[in-house]
């Protein structure tokens, strides 16, 4: 009897066998291409909703490596990190700011180190975009006074001091912004309402920061750009039934629609004159999800024939979710999120559309933001 | 974006949902060697724990069960910390219970990483069917009135059963408390209280009365609240935060009331009916800078059945069974705000079933069977683009059985026709299909408790109305999942003389099981966009163990041991998946679980451990992914005592002494330390 108390206490000491402790993921280096002039970039990976796994990357053009993970392992001390569905990134300044939509922050970054600065709530934040010492975010959420619950609102933060200044209404779940001149044009979606979806980008004053007009557009507006020559090109998602994809321009002197492009559009890059631009449909027929590129010349506003990636890597791109373009090289980056719930890839191909390097990057690799050169 | 609008959507809300059960498959054994051949044991009423000389034989009955089998009832039940049937499930090998967390937070089991939508779940011989998406919610299932739960890796052994238990890949039975009254009684009463940590208050109430001499009554009835504001603990090293559980709580009540009646000639017949209701609210994913939700839910569940069997002993037996459920389920996330006013959708879910089953003995070795069953399901909700189906299955099971003295053999070939039909948009096409299984056991010395088995069967998952007809990410040309299992295995159980050792069982069983065209959500279109296909494929092969004894530590004190360890390894072998061969998500590759009792007079003390290997929360086995592993110990006194005439037992259990901080499913934490008290008694 006694045995078999001793030989059950031993299994109990090893049953009461440790944990190892908690640590910080990491940060990863890698080596991706040689030490170039192009410009280096932070990239932030979305992560899938309720995972908690947004993440930032950095990418080092004068050594040609790629950093994954820096926020955490820079600033470990954060509780839950980075957070849930990294949004959107954007460096204004000596700052990087990333809005991370379910954590309802926006991190204010060191743009040298990526340390943190400082963190802003804001409700349900969606995308970010800057002028004149000052940060525009829109939201889901609608301004305190607004009796329209279902409105979203601008949000203004001063960069100086990085608090929130004000607070103006637009649409139904407003998108991404641009701004041309004094003005700032924001994309409603009104994508709670299937049935009923936004097709209107808000016209806002940026002196008296207030909406002035709502242009109608299309369904379900999502991607807003600017190129040099004073057009804006809205993205429509569409309402995935009857009404398709499209890419509307709108001419900001006229604020009015001049041109449609039959192109389904799921993101788009203007790069100087040219618009870098994709898509991915569902095809029921084969079960698969088909993927276009094009490219448009935005100064004559004409489509130029032909995928913008020329080596076949587009076959191997699963779920193209993001897309940049370096201002000098021209370097094409194109990001695969893949299944959403693996890590994903980056791509660099030259400004000719031939693959130079890739790399392993976070879950649902998303947005870009170049780094100046000084 | 994609995932932000999604996230936030009903549709995205919904999708991870999906994803989390779809994608998670997990798994491990099984454990308990007992076929189910006797009526539900008088738990109310047979007093065990007077009898410090447990009659061995009762506990450990002789292994005929030619599939593996494992079972808890009466006391064993008893024995473990669990307030529901998830908690119990702890304590099998082969599976794993996900679990979100607290009395609310939806539990489900997932055997031998199948998948959770290939375990099917029977409530005293019918199944509880669920099209909306195929899962039960297990905590919905208190323990106060279930007598027995069983797991079978197959199907229950008897080939006498409705078509729809040859359907599943695996089953579990839960047993409600049957009516057993002592000599010269006409009434059982009891009442039970139960209150714990966090708000938990759980009052319970039985009566059983004998209607004439061959009709029994019984209702049942409980209600439990809890707060669910547990502390959870979250850390990397550097940072480290203790936070309440927040919009945690849970207010259910369930009433339950059966007949059960014998005919003269000896057939049996129930007739049951069951309500179940709650409000509850959901804790959100504790995210970066957000760990409040202010959504609920809000549930209830009826049904009715009935039952007839005809007398027992006969040539020709036929069972019929038939059954009306109708689940309401309604979501609000205030947060959601459409222009019409938040996110509030109604779901309303109704079914009927009608079974017939049939056996004859060809010979006294030789029983074919028969049953068909014809299940018809529809789903209303307040969806936009909703589609409204409907879909009617009909199933038609053959099987036959040989059974020797030492050699079971075990042939069934189910057919499975499916249609359906939508009121709006386009519908799934008719399906049906047909899908074998066999079985044998063979016990090679007439003269030692060895049994070994083998098994192989077919089993399909037909996509859910979420799978094909949720708006905006619904599939209508899915095709089902399939699953091909093979198992062989021993057992070994010997009921012993010794002066120490007094029973002794030992079980094992490999497994490999196949599983393809996986139902997965996949990102598409316009970026928020998900849509279900039939994509992946696993390879699961894992080893169940299973070792119990009985001691008889002293004159006056006896000791249960329970040992179950399970391995395995359950791999992604879609092809070109980025993942290839990655053990897949949330699927330990040991796991196990330990349980001593000890009874002492009128005292019982018992310890559980159960034990979850590291694992990934993501289908990439990267350290960004890991989940460390955990475990619990719990401990329970149980005492019990006669004033009057009327027996009281009084318990005391405390769980997760070592107050483990942890999430089963990431990001949603499970409660650390808890107490719970019960006073219980018959009238």
């Amino acid at each position: 009897m006694k045995r078999i108390l001793y030989s059950l206490s031993f299994l109990l000491l090893v049953l009461a066998a440790c944990r190892k402790d908690a640590a910080v993921v990491p940060e990863e280096t890698e080596q991706v291409t040689g030490p170039s002039k192009a410009r280096s970039f932070f990239l932030l990976n979305e992560g899938n909703m309720n995972m908690n796994k947004a993440s930032l990357d950095k990418f080092e053009a004068s050594s040609g490596t790629y950093r994954r993970n820096i926020f955490e392992a820079t600033n470990p001390e954060v509780i839950r990190g980075l957070g849930d569905v990294g949004n959107d990134i954007k460096v204004y300044g000596s700052k990087l700011y990333v809005v991370v939509n379910i954590s309802n922050k926006v991190e204010v970054l060191d743009l040298r180190t990526a340390r943190r600065i400082n963190k802003i709530d804001i409700q349900n934040c969606r995308y970010i975009t800057f002028d004149a010492g000052k940060a525009y975010v829109s939201s889901y959420e609608g301004t305190p006074g607004n009796s329209n619950k279902a409105e979203g609102s601008v949000v203004r933060i001063d960069t100086a001091s990085l608090r929130i200044e004000a607070s103006t209404k637009v649409g139904r779940q407003p998108e991404e912004m641009a701004i041309v001149g004094r003005k700032l044009y924001v994309a409603n979606s009104g994508g709670y309402d299937p049935t009923n979806y936004e097709r209107s980008v808000s016209v806002i004053d940026l002196d008296s920061f207030q909406e002035l007009k709502r242009i109608d557009v299309a369904e379900n507006l999502h991607r807003v750009r600017a190129d040099k020559y004073g057009d804006i090109y809205v993205s429509s998602r569409g309402d995935y039934y009857g009404t398709p994809s499209k890419l509307s321009v709108i001419n900001t002197r006229t604020e009015q629609v001049k041109k449609v492009f039959d192109i389904s559009t799921s993101n788009i890059w203007i790069d100087d004159d040219l618009a870098y631009v994709y898509s991915l449909e569902w095809d029921y027929a084969s079960q698969r999800n088909t993927v276009n590129y094009s490219l448009i010349n935005v100064r004559d506003e004409t489509v130029i024939e032909g995928n913008f990636i020329k080596d076949g890597t587009d076959k191997i791109i699963t779920k193209p979710f993001g897309i940049a373009v370096d201002p000098e090289t021209k370097d094409i980056y194109v990001t695969d999120a893949k299944d959403y719930l693996s890590p994903g890839t980056l791509y660099c191909f030259d400004k000719n559309g031939i693959k130079k390097w890739s790399v392993v990057t976070g879950d649902i690799p998303a947005h870009l933001a170049f780094i100046p050169n000084n | 974006m994609a995932t932000g609008i999604a996230g936030k959507a009903p549709q995205k809300s919904f999708i991870n949902y999906l994803l989390s059960l779809l994608v998670l498959l997990a798994g491990s054994g099984y454990c308990y060697g007992q076929d189910k051949s006797s009526p539900a044991p008088a738990l109310l009423h047979t007093d065990t724990l007077h009898q410090v000389q447990i009659n061995a034989s009762h506990l450990l009955p002789p292994v005929k069960s030619p599939v593996p089998h494992q079972s808890l009832k009466g006391t064993q039940l008893e024995r473990l910390n669990s307030l529901n049937v998830a908690d119990a499930l702890r304590f099998f090998s082969g599976l794993q219970v996900k679990d979100y967390g607290g009395v609310g937070g939806l539990k489900t089991v997932d055997v031998r990483s199948m998948g959770t939508n290939h375990t099917s779940v029977f409530y005293d011989g019918v199944q509880l069917g669920n099209a909306m998406n195929g899962q039960t919610d297990l905590g919905k299932f208190s323990l106060d009135n279930i007598g027995e739960i069983h797991l079978y890796t197959f199907q229950k052994s008897d080939i006498f059963q409705p078509a729809r238990a040859f359907a599943a890949g695996n089953s579990l039975y839960l047993e409600s408390k049957a009516p057993v009254f002592r000599e010269g009684r006409r009434t059982n009463a009891g009442l039970k209280l139960k209150a714990g940590s966090f708000g938990l208050i759980n009052p319970s109430g039985l009566l059983q009365q004998k209607i004439s001499k061959n009709v029994f009554a019984s209702l049942s009835t409980e209600w439990q609240k809890s707060d669910g504001d547990y502390p959870f603990r979250y850390t990397n090293g550097v940072y480290d935060t203790t936070a309440s559980r927040q919009n945690g709580d849970i207010d259910a009540m369930r009433l339950e009331a059966g007949l059960y009646g014998t005919m003269r000639d000896s057939s049996q017949w129930t007739i049951k009916s069951y309500h179940y209701r709650s409000a509850r609210g959901l804790p959100r994913a504790i995210v970066s800078n957000n760990f409040e939700s202010d959504e609920r839910l809000w549930d209830r569940n009826s049904f009715v059945q009935a039952s007839w069997k005809s007398p027992v002993g006969r040539r020709l037996q036929t069972m019929a069974n038939a059954k009306y459920a109708y689940d309401y389920t309604r979501y609000l996330d205030p947060d959601y705000y459409r222009q019409e006013g938040p996110l509030d959708n109604h779901y309303r879910q109704k079914e009927l079933y009608i079974s017939l089953a049939n056996k004859y003995h060809i010979k006294p070795f030789w029983t074919v069977g028969l049953s068909g069953d014809w299940i018809s399901n529809k789903l209303d909700a307040d969806l936009d683009f909703f589609a409204y189906p409907t879909r009617n299955s009909g199933l038609v099971a053959a099987a036959s059985s040989l059974d020797f003295k030492t050699f079971h053999l075990q042939a069934s070939l189910l057919g499975t026709y499916v249609s359906e039909k939508v009121k709006t948009y386009q519908s799934a096409s008719n399906f049906h299909k047909y899908t074998p299984a066999v079985s044998a056991s063979w016990q090679p010395f007439s003269r030692h408790p060895l049994l070994v088995n083998a098994f192989y069967k077919e089993t399909f998952r037909m996509p859910t109305f979420n799978d094909l007809y949720y708006s905006m990410i619904g599939n209508t040309a899915l095709q089902p999942e399939q699953v091909a299992q093979h198992n062989l295995g021993a057992s070994f159980n010997k009921n012993l003389n010794g002066s120490v050792w007094k029973s002794l069982s030992f079980q094992a069983n490999a497994y490999y099981n196949k599983v393809k065209d996986k139902i997965v959500a996949i990102p598409a279109e316009n970026l928020f966009r998900w849509t279900m296909t039939n994509l992946g494929e696993v390879d699961i092969r894992g080893i169940e163990s299973t070792f119990r004894s009985q001691l008889q530590a002293s004159s006056e004190v006896i000791l249960q041991i329970g040992l179950n360890y399970t391995y395995q390894k359950a791999i992604d072998v879609t092809p070109g998946a980025a993942n290839f061969n990655h053990q897949i998500p949330y699927t330990p590759v040991h796991s196990g679980s330990l349980t001593l009792g000890a009874d002492y007079k009128d005292l019982s003390l018992n310890y559980s451990y159960a034990y979850c290997g590291e694992r990934y929360s993501q289908k990439t086995n990267i350290p960004a992914n890991y989940i460390q592993p955990w475990y619990t110990h719990d401990v329970s006194l149980i005492q019990t005592v006669k004033i009057s005439g009327h027996q009281y037992k009084l318990s005391g259990e405390l769980n997760n002494i070592f107050n483990q901080y942890r999430d089963i499913v990431l990001n949603f934490p499970m409660p650390g330390r808890s107490f719970r008290f019960t006073l219980s008694t018959n009238i």
